[in-house]
């Protein structure tokens, strides 16, 4: 769901000592983190941003993608205080005023998932790829999207979302 | 994960301090492998030194031709850069065919040089493996070795380094430049990586209380005979089986200058002097690149899983000299192998 970019999220208290800065989707917030606290973990635990999945945890499915100042990184393998002063945006982020992103509607169109679990982050994956703008044929979304695991196998399916979006932007 | 704490670095100066103080602290930068290691118990830093925003993320031009990478570049970034793209095309090659895009974007170009291996009895702390715990056996010799080295193993270590970016950079004679106490010094890129021997705990030449700063490529760039031809389980998104880097300069038929690094088959990336000079001068057909393949893996030694390792890293040598030779590289995203 979209959030506010104008209200501050109130501090939220958390274990650990350390002050971390992010503006996530938009909003400003403050949180305190202990140092080993993965941004995942962060988003997850006390932010309650669920949006963004856990699966391997080792960086190996892409479940956990989202964008950290405009790049796709997998947050499971990034310490949250590392990413002090960061922008991250998640699933949450994408829609603008309750209209969905068209990487959204587009994996609606073509039914690009089963279970649902990893589409939070192929989406997340899929708005990096085409801010790369590297990805042009199938082959290349296919090779570009390979950091993200699908073990329902929608894959042709997501190909084609990413396709219709691609040709949106 | 263990608990540790966090710290910043805020000059090269000030990060050679950090860790010359405390033997048990870490450098972080892309934290890609050092943080998977930690959540596995591999790897149990009391402090981490946030390195990541140290100001070494540009790529240079040199005096000489060459260009100076900072060893934070990003993968991702180092691959699409204009100046690789064009005058080092096989690094730019390799790189991508290495992990995801995601893991590009966070990883850097000093940790991937620093990154340790993927046998699976490195990162399982409940068995034997003497690169984790020194001395104590290595049981990927009798175990599951599927994905292991045929070259240069020893009895305590038959682990490969799992790098495809530095399999490039050891083909093109990269130079790693390295600070430390007693200030900065250069090691050739055939001597930053080690043989396991009988110390597998330590990966590289790095002394411990020094940080890489950056990667220099000299001038010549082997942009138009060249290929990057990774040979592994999956399409994509999978560690080497074989993976081999070649560069050529040819005048006419005739190989004038002639280079050849194996991935995935060794502790290092693989480079063999002898089996490089047979190909310089000679005229770049199948049978040089076959004589060059049998002397390149003249002392292959197979293990109960990976023999056939031996077989694919010839035919894979010979494939990767004909596409060098055609300037057909291998393409990373279409996967046929012409």
């Amino acid at each position: 769901m979209a959030r506010a970019s104008t209200t501050a999220r109130p501090t939220v208290p958390a274990p650990g000592r350390i002050p971390v800065a992010l503006t996530i989707n938009g909003v400003a917030t403050q949180l305190e983190v202990a140092p080993w606290t993965t941004l995942l973990d962060a988003l997850r635990d006390h932010l309650d941003l669920t949006g963004t999945k856990k699966g391997c945890d080792h960086g190996q499915c892409g479940a956990c993608t989202v964008l950290v100042d405009g790049r796709r990184i997998n947050s499971c393998l990034t310490l949250a205080v590392m990413k002090d002063g960061a922008k991250v945006t998640t699933i949450e982020g994408l829609a603008t005023n309750g209209a969905l992103h068209a990487l959204q509607q587009a994996f609606i169109d073509h039914d690009a998932f089963q279970c649902g679990y990893c589409t939070p982050g192929q989406i997340c994956s899929a708005a990096g790829l085409i801010a790369e703008g590297k990805a042009k044929s199938p082959d290349e979304i296919r090779e570009l999207m390979s950091g993200n695991i699908c073990r329902c196998g929608a894959y042709p399916n997501i190909v084609a979302a990413i396709q219709q979006a691609m040709g949106q932007s | 994960m263990i608990n540790f704490q966090y710290v910043r670095a805020t000059d090269v100066a000030d990060a050679v301090c950090q860790i010359a103080a405390d033997p048990t602290a870490k450098f972080i930068a892309g934290g890609t492998n050092l943080i998977d290691l930690m959540k596995e118990d591999v790897e149990r830093p009391s402090r981490l030194i946030d390195i990541s925003r140290l100001p070494l993320n540009t790529v240079e031009e040199t005096t000489d031709g060459g260009l100076r990478i900072g060893a934070l570049v990003p993968n991702s970034d180092l691959a699409y850069h204009p100046l690789i793209a064009q005058r080092y095309p096989m690094l730019a090659s390799a790189i991508l065919a290495g992990a995801s895009a995601q893991l590009r974007n966070m990883a850097s170009t000093g940790g991937n040089l620093l990154q340790r291996t993927r046998c699976y009895y490195f990162y399982d702390t409940a068995t034997p493996c003497s690169k984790r715990e020194p001395g104590s056996g290595c049981t990927a010799i009798a175990g599951l070795n599927r994905m292991h080295a045929i070259l240069g193993t020893s009895e305590a270590c038959i682990a490969t380094h799992p790098s495809d970016m530095c399999v490039a950079l050891a083909a093109l004679e990269a130079t790693v430049y390295v600070t430390g106490p007693a200030g900065v010094r250069a090691i050739a890129f055939a001597d930053f990586h080690r043989l396991p021997g009988d110390t597998p705990q330590r990966d590289t030449n790095l002394q411990p209380k020094e940080i890489v700063t950056a990667v220099e490529l000299p001038a010549r760039g082997f942009s138009e005979n060249y290929t990057y031809l990774k040979i592994r389980d999956r399409l994509s998104y999978a560690f080497a089986l074989v993976s081999v880097a070649a560069a050529l300069e040819l005048e006419g038929e005739r190989i004038k200058e002639a280079r050849l690094a194996l991935g995935g088959v060794a502790h290092r990336p693989w480079r063999d002097p002898s089996a490089e000079a047979a190909l310089r001068g000679q005229d770049a057909s199948q049978a040089t690149f076959a004589r060059a393949a049998d002397l390149l893996l003249r002392d292959a030694k197979g293990f109960e899983h990976n023999a056939f390792k031996i077989g694919l890293a010839r035919r894979a040598i010979v494939r990767a000299l004909t596409q060098a030779t055609a300037g057909t590289p291998q393409s990373q995203s279409n996967k046929k192998i012409g």
